[in-house]
C-alpha cells in the first residue's frame, strides 16, 4: 500500500496541538450513536442535552489508538471492512481504471486551466481579481465528481475548478473569464462569479459566507420537494465549498444551526489551506480545528487530508451518502493547500517557504499518478494521453474565448429584472415609468 | 394582466371618477383624465364609493360633502368582505399557497405564533411547518436561503419581523437577492417576496421605528412596493407573490388594524402601478403608506378651504409609475410629495428628481417634498409626534404652492 503518499503531515510547528492525522478521527457517527436523532415530524432539534460531549472524549481517547490504516477515514462498516483488507494487500485498490483515469483528467483539467489563467492574466487578457485553486484540484475532484448533475454545488471566488468539475465547458469558463458574451454568465459574472443552471452550479459568490445560505435554501429545497410537493425520489444534494477564513463568519454558524436543526441534504466542506491572504488561520482562530464545530451543532465534523483525492472522496462518498438518505449535513474539513498566492494579484510573501515545500510534495496530482503506477491501474502512455487531450482542450478554450465577440452595448441593461413584462406596461403598451434607462426586459441565455 | 386592465377600465368610464364624484363630477367631464382608463384600473369601479365611504368612516372623515346618492345606488347587500388590513394579507398570502404548492413561508415566529402581526396565522397548522417555516434569529441566513430556494425552484416570502431587522440581512438583499439575475446571465430568477412592517410606530423607540424603504432603493434587481390598505395590501401581497421578481413588500406597523371592504372575488394588483386616490385639479400630491392618511386629513382641511388637491398614492417605491404621475403633473402643474422616509436620500428625493428630469417642462412651481426629520426615531410622543409630516403641514405646503 503506497502509504507514504498519502499519510498526512502535521500542521506548522508552532501548533501546540497533537498531531491532526486524519487517522484518529473518528468522523462520522456510527448507526447507533447517540447523538443520532430519531426521525420525527417534529421539525426541530430532539436531542436530550447531555454534559459530556461524546465526540470530543472519543477523538481524545482514539488519538491514543495505534494508527489504523492511513489511507482511508470513514467509519461506516462497509469502507471500514474493505479498508482493513486493502491494508495487507495491494490487490483491491480504492478505485478501479476507469475512475481513476477520470479522477486523473479532472484534476488534471483544474491544473492546466488554471495556469492557463495565470498566463492569460498577464498577458492582458483578464482583469481583476482572479483566485487560482492550484493545490487545492483534490478537494474539488473527490467531492464533485460523485455528484449528479442535479445536485448542486456552491462555492467561492474561488470557483473555476468547481465550476469545471461539475461540468460546466472550460470554453464557457474561459469565455466567461474574458468577458465575452459567450461565457457562462454571459460575460456579467467574471472570474468570481460563476453560475451555470445546466449543471446547478450556484455560484461563485465574492463575500466569503455568502454563499453558504444560498447553499442551505438549494437544500431546502430539495426537503421542500420531497416533504411537501411529495417527489419521493427527490435526494439532491448540496456542496457548499468555503474556506478556514469562512469558518468565523457568523453566516456559517448559522446555516450550521439550521442545517443540522431541519437535517438538510447539505454537506459543508471547509477547504482548509491554512491562509486568508495573509492571515494565517491559526492567527485569526481561536480553535483552529473547524471539524469540531460540526458536532458543536449536531452533525459530525469530518477532517481529511484534502491532498489526497482518495481520501476525500472516501469521505465524500460517506457524507453525501448521509445527506441523500436524508440523515442531515456534515461537516468535512479538507486540509489542504493554495501552491499560489490568493489571487494572481497577492505577492505571497507572507508563506514560508519551507511549508509550501512541503506541501509541494504532497502534490495530489502526483500523488494519484503514483498509486495509479503503483496499483496497475494506468500505463504512463494512458495519463500522458490525458495530460495532451487536456492541453488541447485549454487551448481550444482560449483560442474560443478570444474569437469570441464582446458584449454589446444592449446588453447592459438586459436581465436586470426577470419579469419579461420589464415594468408594467402601461395602456399605451410603453413601460410605465417612462424611462428606457432603466431596464430592458429579459433576455435569453 | 394588461388586457385586464384595459377591460375593466373601458367598461367603466364614468366610474373611473367616481372615488369623490359628488362635487367633483361637472369637473370631471371635462378632465382629459377621465377618459384613460387606467385610472380605476383595479377592478373596484362598483364598489369604489363604498370603499371610501367606509375606509373613510373608520379613519378620517370624509373630505367631500356627502355620497349619499352612491351608497344606495350600489345596492342594499354590500358584496365583499369586511377585513383588517393584517388579514387581507394574510388571505392573499393563503390564496397563494393554495393556488401554487412551492409558496412558502420563512421567518421568525411565523408558524407556531402566527406572526407577531398575526400575519401568518393560522397557515402553519394548515399548511405544515415545512411551508410555513419558524427560523432560528439569523436574518442574514434565513434571507440568503430564502433566496437560494427561489433560485432552486421555491417561492418564498421571506418575513422580516421589523423592516429594520433585515437590515442584517442586507448583505443578502442586496448582493443576492438583487444582483444574482443579472450576474449570472439570467439563468437564475429570484421569485421571493422580502415583507415586513416598517415605519414609525408608537414609540417603539428609535431602532423598532426605521423608515428605510430608501436604503433599498439602490439596490439594482429588486423592486419594492408599499401597501397602505387592506385592498391593495391584498392585492400586492399576490402580485409579488406570482411575479419573477425579487420584491420587497412595505407594510407598516400602525396600519394593521384599518378595516376595509374588499371584494369576494380574486384580484391581483399591478405591482408598477400608483393609486388613484382622489382625482383633482389643483396640485398634485404623492404619497405611500402611512403618510396618505395624513394626507387625507390635510385633504379635508384644504377641500374647505377650497383647493382641489389631486391625490396619488404612488405605491410603487421602485420603479416610479411616471406614467400615472406624468399625466397628473401634466394636468396641475403642481407637486408636493408627502412622505415618511427621511429627508436626506429618501424615496421623495429620488422621485423629486425623476418627476424634474422627466416633467420639467410641465412643472409651474419647485416641487416640495415633506419628509420625515433626519433624526432617529424618538421615544417621546411629543418628538415623534414632530418628526414626521402632520397634517398641518401638508396644508400650508399646498397653500404655499397654490399661490
Amino acid at each position: 500500500m503506497a502509504a507514504t503518499a498519502f499519510s498526512a503531515s502535521k500542521f506548522t510547528q508552532s501548533f501546540s496541538l497533537n498531531s491532526t492525522r486524519s487517522v484518529d478521527r473518528p468522523p462520522l457517527f456510527p448507526a447507533s450513536h447517540p447523538l443520532k436523532t430519531t426521525p420525527s415530524s417534529f421539525l426541530g432539534s430532539t436531542r436530550k442535552l447531555s454534559l459530556s460531549s461524546p465526540s470530543s472524549s472519543t477523538s481524545r481517547r482514539r488519538r491514543r489508538r495505534p494508527s489504523r490504516s492511513p489511507a482511508v477515514v470513514a467509519v461506516s462498516e462497509v469502507v471500514k471492512e474493505k479498508k482493513s483488507k486493502s491494508n495487507v494487500s495491494l490487490s483491491n485498490p480504492l478505485i478501479t481504471n476507469e475512475e481513476g483515469l477520470e479522477l486523473y483528467e479532472d484534476m488534471v483539467l483544474g491544473r492546466s486551466f488554471e495556469d492557463m489563467c495565470a498566463q492569460m492574466y498577464y498577458r492582458g487578457k483578464m482583469f481583476g481579481f482572479v483566485h487560482l485553486y492550484n493545490g487545492q484540484e483534490a478537494v474539488s475532484t473527490g467531492f464533485i465528481k460523485l455528484l449528479k448533475q442535479e445536485d448542486c454545488v456552491v462555492s467561492t471566488y474561488r470557483d473555476h475548478v468547481h465550476a469545471l468539475s461539475k461540468g460546466v465547458p472550460a470554453r464557457a469558463v474561459m469565455s466567461e473569464l474574458f468577458g465575452k458574451t459567450t461565457g457562462c454568465c454571459r460575460g456579467q459574472g467574471g472570474s468570481m462569479h460563476m453560475f451555470s443552471k445546466e449543471h446547478n452550479l450556484l455560484g461563485g459568490f465574492a463575500f466569503i459566507g455568502e454563499g453558504i445560505p444560498v447553499a442551505t435554501g438549494a437544500a431546502f429545497t430539495s426537503k421542500y420537494r420531497r416533504e411537501v410537493l411529495k417527489e419521493a425520489d427527490c435526494d439532491h444534494v448540496t456542496l457548499a465549498f468555503f474556506g478556514d477564513g469562512t469558518c468565523n463568519n457568523g453566516q456559517f454558524f448559522e446555516c450550521l444551526n439550521m442545517a443540522a436543526l431541519w437535517k438538510l441534504p447539505i454537506v459543508f466542506v471547509v477547504e482548509n489551506n491554512l491562509w486568508a491572504i495573509g492571515m494565517s488561520h491559526l492567527r485569526a482562530t481561536s480553535d483552529p480545528e473547524i471539524w469540531k464545530k460540526g458536532p458543536a451543532f449536531g452533525m459530525p465534523g469530518v477532517h481529511v487530508d484534502g491532498m489526497d483525492v482518495l481520501k476525500v472522496r472516501e469521505v465524500a462518498k460517506e457524507a453525501i451518502g448521509r445527506a441523500r438518505r436524508g440523515e442531515g449535513p456534515t461537516l468535512v474539513e479538507c486540509e489542504t493547500y493554495r501552491f499560489r498566492g490568493h489571487s494572481l494579484a497577492d505577492p505571497d510573501e507572507l508563506r514560508d517557504p519551507a511549508e509550501k515545500a512541503r506541501y509541494a510534495s504532497r502534490d495530489p496530482i502526483s500523488a494519484l499518478k503514483k498509486y495509479m503506477f503503483e496499483n496497475n491501474l494506468a500505463s504512463e502512455a494512458e495519463l500522458k494521453a490525458i495530460d495532451k487531450k487536456i492541453d488541447e482542450l485549454v487551448e481550444d478554450a482560449v483560442e474560443f474565448a478570444d474569437e469570441s465577440p464582446l458584449p454589446a452595448r444592449s446588453q447592459l441593461l438586459e436581465n436586470v429584472f426577470a419579469d419579461p413584462r420589464g415594468f408594467g406596461i402601461g395602456p399605451d403598451g410603453r413601460y410605465r415609468c417612462e424611462d428606457p434607462k432603466f431596464t430592458e426586459g429579459t433576455a435569453q441565455v | 394582466m394588461a388586457a385586464m386592465l384595459h377591460t375593466i377600465g373601458v367598461a367603466s368610464p364614468v366610474a373611473s371618477g367616481g372615488v369623490f364624484p359628488d362635487h367633483q363630477s361637472n369637473k370631471f367631464a371635462v378632465s382629459s383624465l377621465h377618459s384613460l382608463p387606467v385610472i380605476r384600473s383595479e377592478a373596484r369601479s362598483n364598489l369604489s364609493s363604498l370603499h371610501e365611504s367606509y375606509r373613510a368612516g373608520k379613519l378620517i372623515a370624509k373630505a367631500v360633502a356627502t355620497k349619499g346618492e352612491n351608497a344606495a345606488a350600489s345596492g342594499a347587500s354590500k358584496p365583499g368582505h369586511e377585513l383588517l388590513l393584517f388579514e387581507a394579507l394574510r388571505e392573499g398570502l393563503e390564496e397563494e399557497m393554495e393556488r401554487d404548492p412551492r409558496v412558502c413561508v420563512m421567518g421568525e415566529d411565523v408558524g407556531h405564533y402566527g406572526g407577531s402581526y398575526k400575519v401568518t396565522k393560522g397557515l402553519a397548522p394548515k399548511f405544515g411547518d415545512l411551508r410555513v417555516l419558524d427560523t432560528p434569529i439569523a436574518e442574514n441566513s434565513f434571507t440568503g436561503m430564502g433566496i437560494g430556494a427561489a433560485m432552486t425552484g421555491l417561492r418564498p416570502v421571506i418575513e422580516g419581523m421589523n423592516m429594520g431587522f433585515l437590515l442584517l440581512a442586507f448583505n443578502q438583499i442586496s448582493d443576492n437577492c438583487g444582483m444574482l439575475h443579472y450576474t449570472s446571465g439570467g439563468q437564475f430568477t429570484i421569485p421571493a417576496v422580502i415583507r415586513g412592517p416598517g415605519g414609525v410606530g408608537r414609540q417603539l423607540g428609535a431602532e423598532h421605528s426605521q423608515r428605510l424603504e430608501s436604503y433599498f432603493q439602490s439596490i439594482p434587481g429588486i423592486q419594492l412596493v408599499a401597501c397602505s390598505t387592506p385592498y391593495n395590501a391584498k392585492g400586492l401581497m399576490k402580485a409579488a407573490i406570482r411575479s419573477e421578481n425579487p420584491v420587497v413588500l412595505f407594510e407598516h406597523v400602525l396600519l394593521y388594524n384599518l378595516k376595509e371592504r374588499i371584494p369576494d372575488e380574486e384580484y391581483v394588483l399591478n405591482l408598477e402601478e400608483a393609486e388613484m386616490v382622489r382625482p383633482g385639479e389643483h396640485v398634485t400630491i404623492l404619497t405611500y403608506s402611512r403618510m396618505r392618511y395624513h394626507v387625507m386629513q390635510a385633504v379635508k382641511t384644504l377641500v374647505n378651504k377650497g383647493y382641489d388637491p389631486e391625490v396619488i398614492d404612488i405605491r410603487s417605491l421602485k420603479p416610479f409609475d411616471l406614467y400615472t404621475i406624468g399625466n397628473s403633473v401634466k394636468k396641475t402643474h403642481r407637486v408636493l410629495i408627502v412622505e415618511e422616509c427621511m429627508r436626506t436620500g429618501g424615496i421623495g428625493a429620488s422621485l423629486t428628481a425623476a418627476i424634474n428630469e422627466n416633467f420639467h417642462d410641465y412643472l409651474d412651481a419647485q416641487i416640495i417634498c415633506l419628509s420625515s426629520q433626519d433624526v432617529p426615531t424618538p421615544y417621546a410622543g411629543t418628538l415623534e409626534e414632530w418628526t414626521l409630516v402632520q397634517p398641518p403641514q401638508i396644508v400650508a405646503a399646498v397653500e404655499q404652492l397654490c399661490q
